[in-house]
């Protein structure tokens, strides 16, 4: 090796080019251990890509092994670019989550841009043509200015990367909370689908088969991106501002395209996309997955600048770029079909035996290491863990007066941004194109008809942090109850998860407690409702300045409805249907929307769950729904009852109001603005009321008729006596203008 | 039955060659064919269907570039002919730059990208692509575009008006024509436009987008079963 000098005893690579790496003392003794040799500067700046948080999970694989990830469905779990479920047909859902929250923090229009590429190559990159988009969007709180710069400048890179792709954004969830001023999250979900026996592998397989590079140029953008994301932020953000890439959605749909086509023939043998770490990545991923080795010429790759270093291309995340092993003998096909898009598909090497990654530049081999290493042989901790200072004194909750005015609550809350109407956000998303979107934005979860099927995909993301950040564990559990009773609404079996789970830095022991706490709920409530974790994304380090996020898991889960005509959407349908209340009502206050709106308060313990119940709860509104008993649903969240029951008259096509009863005997707040778990609310008609508490009885879960929708006000009464009664206009208004308004304000 | 046949072109940078596509051969049982923009040949069709999408990512202006395909040539052609061309949303961009209708579009008022339903109501009902609905009957469509806002000068909105150009206008459910639901902020409300000769429209929603009840609105099946009625009789 040219570059590396065995005489010298002193170190080539010193503690401050390790730290520039991220890389420890320990780590670059077992690099060298591993290698036999130091590294070159090519080649640590390869390990320290692969071996980043971001691209090894070497701190939460030991915990992500608990997550459920079987399942007689699953075609391909954790560890592909995407998750697949078989859905029957001959199809299958090919989906994943993915966070870009360190890019779109620095540059938000770009580093949101950017994420939807990347997860839409996940989701092309093994076959399947992306027919949905969703997004889970974390911002600080909108009263100060940069917060909005930073939400208008993400929503404006989603829906200027997503709508010239053609995949319709279709939903996804937005809160507000101070912890994410300095850390904004931008988790980005995207679904496919795929003809089972047509998906694809990152695979390098057939020693002597072709390499080709396809897509955009190489240039200097994006380098060290993998290791910026896992690392904190300190005060030189700006600085970090050439690491974010720059997207080209028009490349990326030439590159769908062109890929569509050509795994429609029988021409190639794998493909990967270079997301995080580039060329680094997708070669000795390929590589590793097959046993094989791969040798590739840099002189080959079409750069964009001049004068690139081995170590500048090898390191580089620019975008839209794929890898593809083709088949030797059909390599002119793959070609021709590329320049039918105007791309170039350059061969830059081959397949190799022997397991090792080798890079040429300028006749001189620059790179040379064995990919086992590179790729399985990261060190994995199991990192120190510690129960939080902040728990105790936080679910202490002080002693609250119940509300004077329960009509004005309920309108401070409706105009919060975290429950106020999301229209000025989606309405930016194409979320029709594809001719598929079912069930607009604002429902439960998106309804997503198969073309020329009875059967429709249903997709929803969930997570509320704040019920993590006061009790991890139950706020794991919640994220998927809520997910899953989300499908229920709709009229849909969930068939698989993934997930993205966005913390604060991991060696901090209060950290990984959280995390820790936050995967044994997931995990509990993936085995009660028997669905597999089909993979998903570890974002640490989301701590700006020292100071850490709420623990963030957002559930990204897919369902199915078996018949689409029964699907069922939250809007009442009509005048003088039967509102029904299914589940309990419980006083708790803790951790809900409630006290953080009206008090300023982020304290309580959060409403707590049993699985067991929850399951019945869905079980009872599938069963309903598939004998046609209901006419809308609505699950019970943020906000608690008084808002579910609000929105379920904004979301009617008529803006139907109600006149309710409450008989409770528990606190009125609670009764109302509580977020208790476990409920729905349904509506049925005259004839069927009866039947829906029949089979309640029968499935053992309780059900309480609420009263009548109807008139242009919404009203409830509590045990007869009226507390609430507003016209549905006014309460419409307050929360379809609330987000609005606060963007006229300059 | 007449040889009717649907031609939809593929750009690159289209997305919504494949809805329309689908909508009319699946939905509509019509005869339709997709053609690549490279070519020369128009396969015989008797409509010609610009889709909307993003042609060449609109990175310089909306449709300028899709003006410079090889089949355009042929596009123009078959329009000076009096072959019926239908453009949809990017689509009715690239008839604007192709110079085949007058005006041209500017950025939504809000500065923002604009997915929703709209009302628009039929203006002229005796075009080739209306004529299955009424005047003044409104047509519920969803738009989804950044440049959408229609632009001419006033003389030339003076022509246009003379000759009844003006096919679909932005209005409220009832019809009504006003400010607010003048969404992307276009001249005299105007969603929708014809060529003087009556063969080449251009409209910003998408009529795709709204013939399948599954959907939320069948009204767009009066354009597409307009433009077959009248290659058929």
């Amino acid at each position: 090796m040219s570059n590396t000098n065995k005489t010298s005893k002193a170190r080539m690579i010193d503690k401050k080019i390790l730290e520039e790496h991220n890389l420890t003392e320990e780590e670059y003794e077992k690099i060298i251990q591993l290698i036999g040799r130091e590294p070159n500067i090519t080649e640590l700046g390869i390990f320290s890509l692969m071996w980043s948080e971001h691209c090894s999970y070497k701190s939460s694989k030991v915990h992500l092994k608990k997550l459920p990830t079987q399942g007689k469905n699953v075609i391909q779990g954790p560890g592909e670019n995407a998750g697949i479920i078989d859905i029957g047909d001959g199809l299958a859902a090919v989906f994943k989550i993915e966070s870009h929250n360190h890019p779109s923090f620095i540059e938000p229009y770009q580093g949101a841009a950017t994420g939807i590429g990347g997860i839409l190559r996940d989701i092309f990159t093994m076959g399947a043509r992306p027919i949905a988009l969703m997004d889970s969007l974390r911002f600080g709180h909108l009263s100060k200015p940069r917060n909005k710069a930073v939400m208008e400048g993400v929503v404006s890179g989603i829906s200027g990367y997503g709508n010239s792709m053609g995949i319709p954004t279709v939903g996804g969830d937005i809160y507000f909370n101070d912890c994410y001023s300095l850390n904004p999250l931008v988790n980005v979900f995207a679904l496919g689908i795929v003809e089972k026996n047509k998906i694809f592998y990152a695979k390098a397989e057939g020693t002597g088969n072709p390499v080709l590079y396809v897509g955009s140029k190489t240039g200097r953008d994006g380098i060290h991106g993998a290791t910026m994301a896992s690392a904190e932020f300190g005060q030189d953000l700006e600085q970090k501002r050439p690491n974010v890439q720059v997207g080209d959605p028009f490349m990326e749909k030439l590159l769908l395209e062109a890929c569509m086509e050509v795994m429609a023939k029988d021409i190639i043998v794998g493909i990967q996309d270079m997301g995080a770490a580039g060329l680094t990545c997708s070669t000795t991923e390929m590589a590793a997955k097959s046993g094989s080795g791969i040798e590739i010429n840099l002189d080959l790759v079409p750069q964009r600048e001049e004068g690139m270093t081995p170590y500048e291309m090898m390191l580089s995340e620019s975008q839209e770029r794929m890898l593809i092993v083709a088949k030797k003998e059909k390599v002119k096909e793959v070609q021709e079909i590329f320049s039918k898009w105007d791309l170039d598909a350059v061969i830059i090497g081959h397949v190799t035996k022997g397991g090792n990654l080798k890079v040429k530049f300028e006749g001189k081999t620059v790179v040379d290491l064995p990919v086992d290493a590179v790729i399985n042989l990261c060190p994995v901790y199991e990192r120190e863990s510690n129960i939080p200072s902040y728990l105790q004194s936080a679910v202490q909750m002080e002693s609250i007066p119940l509300p004077e005015n329960y009509s004005q609550t309920l309108f401070k809350l409706l105009s919060s941004p975290t429950l106020a109407e999301k229209e000025w956000v989606y309405r930016q998303y194409d979320h029709m194109v594809q001719v598929n979107t079912a069930l607009l934005p604002g429902a439960d979860a998106s309804l997503l008809r198969i073309k020329n099927k009875k059967k429709s995909l249903v997709i929803t993301l969930d997570g509320n942090s704040l019920y993590t950040y006061l009790d991890p564990r139950t706020g794991g559990k919640i994220a998927v109850a809520e997910a899953c009773r989300n499908l229920a609404c709709v009229g849909a079996r969930p068939i698989g998860v993934t997930n993205c789970l966005n913390f604060g830095n991991p060696e901090k022991p209060e950290i990984m407690w959280q995390f820790q706490e936050v995967i044994e709920g997931i995990a509990q409530a993936c085995k009660t409702f028997n669905i597999p974790v089909t993979g998903g994304n570890v974002s640490f380090y989301n701590d700006t300045e020292g100071v850490s996020i709420y623990p963030t898991p957002v559930l990204g889960v897919v369902g199915i409805v078996d018949d689409m005509s029964n699907a069922v959407s939250p809007g009442f349908k009509e005048e003088g249907n039967s509102v029904i209340l299914i589940g309990k009502n419980k006083e708790e206050l803790g951790a809900s929307e409630y006290l953080k709106c009206i008090f300023n308060m982020e304290k309580g313990l959060p409403p707590q769950i049993d699985l067991k119940e929850e399951k019945r709860i869905q079980e009872f509104c599938l069963e309903a729904n598939s004998l046609g008993l209901i006419e809308s649903a609505h699950d019970v969240s943020e906000g608690g009852l008084a808002i579910c029951l609000a929105e379920c008259s904004f979301l009617s096509n008529q803006k139907i109001g109600f006149n309710l009863d409450l008989q409770d005997e528990i606190r009125s707040d609670a009764l109302l603005f509580g977020e208790t778990q476990s409920r729905i609310v349904v509506t049925s008609k005259n004839q069927n009321f009866q039947k829906i508490l029949d089979l309640a009885k029968k499935m053992r879960v309780k059900a309480a008729v609420l009263g009548k929708t109807g008139g242009d006000r919404l009203i409830i009464s509590l045990r007869n006596k009226k507390i609430i009664n507003i016209p549905v206009d006014e309460a419409y208004l307050a929360w379809k203008q609330a987000i609005p308004y606060i963007f006229q304000i300059k | 039955m007449a040889k009717l046949k649907y031609g939809v072109v593929i750009f690159p940078g289209s997305n919504c060659d494949y809805d329309t596509f689908y909508v009319l051969k699946d939905v509509l049982k019509q005869k339709t064919t997709l053609l690549w923009h490279k070519e020369h040949d128009m396969k015989n069709v008797d409509c010609i269907v610009l889709p909307g999408g993003f042609s060449y990512g609109d990175y310089l202006r909306s449709g300028i570039i899709a003006k410079f395909s090889p089949l355009m040539q042929e596009v123009r052609e078959f329009a000076s002919k009096g072959g019926l061309v239908l453009g949809i949303c990017n689509g009715f961009q690239v008839l604007l730059e192709l110079g085949l209708l007058p005006g041209a579009m500017l950025r939504n008022k809000n500065l923002k990208f604009l997915c929703q339903f709209v009302h628009i109501k039929i203006e002229n009902d005796k075009t080739s692509f209306t004529h299955k609905g009424k005047k003044g009957q409104v047509l519920k469509i969803p738009i989804a575009h950044y440049d959408g806002n229609y632009f001419s000068p006033p003389d030339a909105i003076k022509e246009i008006k003379k000759n009844n150009q003006i096919v679909f206008r932005y209005s409220d459910a009832n019809g009504q024509l006003s400010e607010e639901s003048n969404v992307n902020g276009s001249v005299e409300n105007i969603a929708g436009l014809i060529n003087k000769a009556g063969n080449v429209m251009g409209m910003m929603p998408h009529p795709e987008r709204a013939s399948e009840a599954l959907l939320g609105s069948e009204d767009g099946r009066y354009i597409f079963e307009s433009i077959t009625n009248s290659i058929e009789s």
